[in-house]
């Protein structure tokens, strides 16, 4: 019977290709299609919670469970690495040693931090007085630095784009400015912000007023520093274009990569990413390898919210792909992201490839209860019951009530966008029903 | 090619403007207009590693439909990230594309 199945093959188990898995677990006719996922790693862990484990908020059980208690009955789960994917032939060879064939592969292996790739990084002040957050590891390490520290010189540094969640730095900078005023430290912490940007963020709009931020908490802005290498013994980090910045404490968001079994394949970028359709998910290289959520070099930001709306596009050209329609379905670019910003505060964005994130509200016009571009307590706390939908809605493939096409209701259309111009929902009620 | 959202005047010509300053239209660039865009960059003069940069950017253009990013650039240019921002201070793709009449390479969001 199951040399009649059709195979498809999803390579990576982390947030996308769960998903996927009980997406295509529910809408593929299972008479003829066999599932087989294949990841490195038993544990699923929950990458947002990784910020909170340096501050004490969260801790190594909060982020971790088993990946099988997300998979669908009668799946096939390999745990093995991949070594290499030969799409003439239609085959992935894992490092166990197995052969996989596939008539559809998706991709869905993610990005990692590459620390190897700066001069001095992982000298020997790493995991010393220069740490991640991006790891489970560098969290931990860095949980266990900060209970102890007693101020100095704290840089945060991108070491350069694209980085998965893109908001992440920015948070960790507004809730160590509440972390150390908390501990009553703060006027001890002198803290640096140092980006490759010419701004705060990747997206303009949302610069102008996280920007404004940084300045109120006294966090200094430190833009095109392009991170060339770090000086160990000088504690110094020093810019391709001989800019330095000194250090005490330097928490670094490394370079990011896909999976190296991309460039053994020769389907990357010079970045392991791979080049992909931005609408329909294909990727350029093969007609039936798809691609989902930060493995792909489509430019939407690398984040769980964007693996969550392509993967209802994906379910749907993945069908259209079997019964040999045309790709109908389009992904936008809509990216949805929770900006903590300290003291039980926190921001919503929700931008698309075409649209800057707008104030207004979220999800629904009028009532939100989320809102877009302000800082308010709603956001935090949207922000943490996320945790509980993302265990047991999201991964599950279960829909959320937010569609995966961004939506222009409830948006602000208009260039107010500093803080101490925002006008009250009231009003926005009185614009949003004058027409737009 | 990129949306025009405004217009500016270099050497009498008037240029469209796409929503990062980058000229709009391919076409409407050559040697002349990139030595004005190098000038509002801060860059006097266009050495010929420069127009190596540049002539590389424009041929990676118009193969794949994006500039390169800076890694791609130290890849494949032929000149390393060391000289690139010696070249081209801050951001070299960023600017080398500005100058090269494309848009914005795609890479940072």
């Amino acid at each position: 019977m199951e040399a009649q199945l059709k195979n498809l093959v999803i390579l990576g188990a982390g947030t996308a290709g769960t998903m996927m898995l009980n997406k295509l677990h529910n809408a593929l006719d299972l008479s003829e299609w066999k599932l087989t996922i294949v990841d490195n790693e038993k544990s699923h862990y929950y990458q947002p919670g990784f910020l909170f484990i340096p501050f004490g908020v969260y801790t190594e059980s909060d982020v971790v469970k088993p990946k099988e208690k997300f998979f669908p009955e009668g799946i096939k789960m390999i745990n093995s690495g991949i070594w290499k994917v030969i799409p003439e032939y239609n085959k992935v060879h894992l490092e166990s040693g197995i052969t996989l064939d596939y008539d559809i592969l998706i991709i869905a292996t993610g990005s990692r931090i590459a620390p190897e790739e700066t001069e001095g990084l992982t000298g020997k002040l790493w995991k010393k007085d220069i740490f991640d957050f991006y790891t489970l590891d560098g969290a931990l390490a860095l949980a266990e630095k900060f209970s102890k520290w007693d101020g100095g010189k704290l840089v945060i540094n991108i070491t350069e784009m694209p980085i998965k969640c893109p908001v992440a730095p920015l948070e960790f900078a507004f809730l160590a400015d509440a972390f150390f005023e908390e501990r009553g430290i703060r006027e001890k912490v002198h803290i640096q912000y140092v980006t490759p940007l010419a701004e705060a963020f990747t997206k303009h709009k949302c610069s102008e007023v996280l920007g404004h931020f940084l300045e109120d908490k006294g966090i200094e802005l430190v833009s095109e520093f392009n991170t060339g290498r770090i000086d160990n013994d000088e504690k110094k980090l020093i810019s391709w274009d001989e800019r330095e910045i000194e250090f005490d404490l330097l928490v670094t968001v490394p370079t990011n990569k896909g999976a190296d079994y991309i460039e053994t394949s020769g389907l990357g970028d010079e970045l392991n990413f791979v080049p992909t359709d931005k609408h329909t998910l294909q990727s350029v290289a093969s007609k039936n390898i798809f691609v989902i959520g930060d493995a792909a070099n489509i430019p939407a930001s690398k984040a769980g919210s964007v693996a969550h709306f392509e993967s209802e596009i994906l379910t749907e050209n993945i069908l259209n792909f079997i019964n040999a329609r045309p790709l109908a379905a389009r992904f936008d670019g809509h990216a949805n992201c929770f900006i903590e910003s300290g003291r039980g505060k926190a921001f919503l964005i929700d931008f698309n490839y075409d649209v800057e994130p707008m104030p207004g509200n979220f999800p629904m016009a009028h009532v939100g209860p989320f809102s877009l571009l302000k800082e308010t307590r709603m956001n935090h706390l949207g922000k943490l019951m996320f945790r509980w939908a993302y265990w047991n809605v999201l991964l599950k493939g279960k829909e959320l009530p937010i569609g995966p096409h961004m939506s222009l209701k409830g948006k602000i259309l208009d260039d107010i966008y500093k803080s101490d111009d925002f006008i009250t929902d009231e009003q926005q009620i009185t614009k949003l029903s004058g027409g737009i | 090619m990129s949306a025009a959202v405004a217009e500016k005047v270099i050497l009498g010509k008037t240029l469209a403007i796409d929503a990062d300053g980058n000229l709009a239209n391919l076409t409407d660039w050559d040697e002349e207009i990139a030595n004005e865009l190098a000038k509002e960059e801060g860059i006097d003069s266009l050495s010929e590693k420069h127009w190596q940069v540049i002539n590389y950017m424009r041929k990676v253009y118009t193969d794949t439909g994006d500039a390169p990013s800076i890694r791609k650039l130290t890849k494949e240019s032929g000149v390393d990230t060391k000289e690139l921002y010696a070249l081209f201070p801050k951001g070299p793709a960023k600017k080398a594309a500005r100058i090269a009449g494309l848009p914005k390479p795609k890479g940072c969001i």
